[in-house]
């Protein structure tokens, strides 16, 4: 079994980060992970995309281009990648940024408003994690379990506050109905 | 041991304080740049020397330099710093200096991209630099195998005075995977030849590549080959994946063999009897594994990000004796695997007419 996700949305929405914990949630688990992030001019204020990759067996290209999981955080990247998702695939988007609904019918789509939800509960910036615990409810691919552990694993001891707000984040997206 | 999740790039600079490297000198390229700044970083604590130098000629120049006093030496870059470079690697061949040379390709030619490409294959193994020489050239797959590769390398430059590349690329250098750094205890050999100080109690040494006696420049380059033989004997290394009864054989190498290794697995499902031949040293060449892979192969399809360069060295390891076929992107573009097997499955069919 692989999943090959692909995380999409602005620089500074902390992208690359929710693909690094979902491949350190991999790590955790023992299995096989890649993480590539897109480094080209798109990092300087564009879109940025991110590919993880967690499987049983050995990772062949890293590039996720046909993604079985997409997590998206900005109008253009579901515009650009909707499309490409595998069917029976699944869609997390976060509907605060994501203004457009994708017309495929052969995938399951989860709308979360992640943004507005991070900024009621005090927790500027962890729209991307709560799309996380959105996408852990709906797939199972990691627990609660292995997901404090990789957050443990990334968030130094020192910022400990850090690691709290990623939980509780995580938290608000798996409590979410809808 | 610790999986830890890494970049290719940091996880070649950790494996090269852990193998004995002493001085890293380079210049920020994108997208190597992490190799220096993980070392900027790391390597005074380690007991190394980091300096960033005002350009690739003088970086690769200051390794000339450190690894003639018989330290671990390494500089890194991509493709066009790697060019600025090559007068510098050449001198360093000259003089028989081991050292280590890092090139994340990008696309080239010019300032090309800053996308992934393996367009240097020739640069690296053919001619990086004037006058009669060769590198080692490894070429890593993953992250692990390019920390494992950065000790190997190391340890065979200094056994056979030469200098080392590791050609990866930009998908290598900056994805994250999963590695473990073995305990390995840095060894490098004694350097009698060293001029590294002595105090007045021995002959001193020099070190130099300028030769002004045609017979004896001769020599010189005569028994620098005798050690490439020797290397070619001992030291030339393949992965061969489902080979044995494989009629159409890949070849790939780096990241592109990631690509080509599911599309071989893609082609199994399918029943087709396909493999991969995936060179791990450049140069040498693995002629003999290339021989044996491709016995029951009735083509060969060769699978880089290039217009085709290796494809050379594979027609002249079987001495064209069966077909080889090219598949390629380039600029920065990532072949797809089922862009590969499109291919495998072109010539199956061919093959079974």
């Amino acid at each position: 079994m692989t999943h090959e996700i692909l995380l999409a949305g602005f620089g500074g929405q902390g992208i690359l980060f929710a693909g690094k914990i979902l491949a350190y949630s991999g790590l955790m688990d023992e299995k096989e992970v890649s993480w590539l992030p897109s480094y080209g001019p798109e990092m300087r204020g564009g879109t940025c995309n991110c590919s993880v990759c967690i499987s049983d067996d050995p990772i062949g290209s890293p590039l996720v281009l046909d993604p079985s999981i997409l997590v998206v955080m900005n109008t253009p990247s579901m515009e650009k990648f909707a499309g490409n998702v595998k069917p029976g695939g699944v869609i997390v988007s976060d509907s605060t940024m994501v203004d457009v609904r994708t017309d495929r019918t052969d995938v399951k789509a989860f709308y979360i408003p992640a943004t507005e939800l991070a900024q009621k509960n005090d927790l500027a910036g962890g729209a991307n994690i709560i799309l996380l615990g959105k996408l852990f409810r709906e797939t199972g691919i990691v627990s609660a379990e292995t997901f404090k552990k990789a957050i443990e694993k990334v968030v130094p001891a020192k910022k400990a506050a850090l690691a709290a707000n990623n939980l509780k984040a995580v938290q608000i997206g798996m409590d979410y109905e809808g | 041991m610790e999986r830890n999740l890494m970049k290719g790039n940091e996880a070649l600079a950790e494996a090269a304080i852990r193998a004995g490297c002493k001085c890293f000198f380079g210049y920020p390229i994108t997208p190597q740049t992490e190799i220096s700044a993980y070392l900027a970083k790391r390597f005074r604590q380690a007991g190394g020397v980091f300096l960033q130098a005002e350009s690739e000629i003088a970086a690769i120049n200051m390794v000339y330099g450190a690894a003639a006093s018989g330290v671990r030496a390494m500089t890194s870059s991509s493709s066009p710093g790697v060019s600025l470079k090559s007068e510098g690697i050449s001198y360093i061949a000259g003089a028989d200096l081991p050292c280590v040379i890092i090139n994340v390709q990008r696309g080239g030619p010019g300032l090309g991209g800053i996308q992934p490409s393996q367009a240097d294959y020739w640069q690296a193994t053919k001619a990086l630099g004037h006058g009669d020489f060769q590198l080692l050239v490894f070429a890593p797959c993953s992250v692990q195998e390019m920390v494992d590769t950065v000790t190997k390398a190391f340890d065979l430059a200094d056994k056979y005075r030469m200098p080392a590349m590791i050609l990866a690329d930009g998908l290598l250098g900056q994805m994250m995977e999963p590695v473990t750094f073995p305990e390995i205890k840095a060894n490098p050999p004694e350097k009698p030849w060293a001029t590294n100080g002595h105090g007045g109690r021995r002959e001193h040494n020099i070190v130099n590549s300028l030769y002004l006696q045609p017979d004896v420049l001769e020599k010189s380059v005569q028994e620098r080959f005798k050690r490439y033989d020797e290397i070619k004997a001992n030291h030339a290394e393949a992965e061969m994946y489902l080979t044995d009864d494989a009629e159409i054989v890949v070849t790939a190498y780096g990241a592109t063999a990631r690509v080509a290794k599911s599309a071989v697995n893609m082609a199994r499902e399918q029943g087709i009897k396909a493999g991969l031949i995936r060179p791990i040293t450049l140069w040498p060449f693995p002629v003999k594994q290339m021989n044996e892979g491709t016995k029951n192969a009735k083509t060969i399809i060769c699978v880089e990000m290039s217009m085709g360069q290796m494809i050379d060295d594979v027609k002249l390891a079987i001495n064209c004796s069966k077909p080889v076929e090219f598949f390629g992107r380039t600029g920065g573009v990532i072949p797809k695997p089922s862009e590969v097997l499109e291919e495998i499955k072109k010539y199956n069919k061919g093959g079974a007419k």
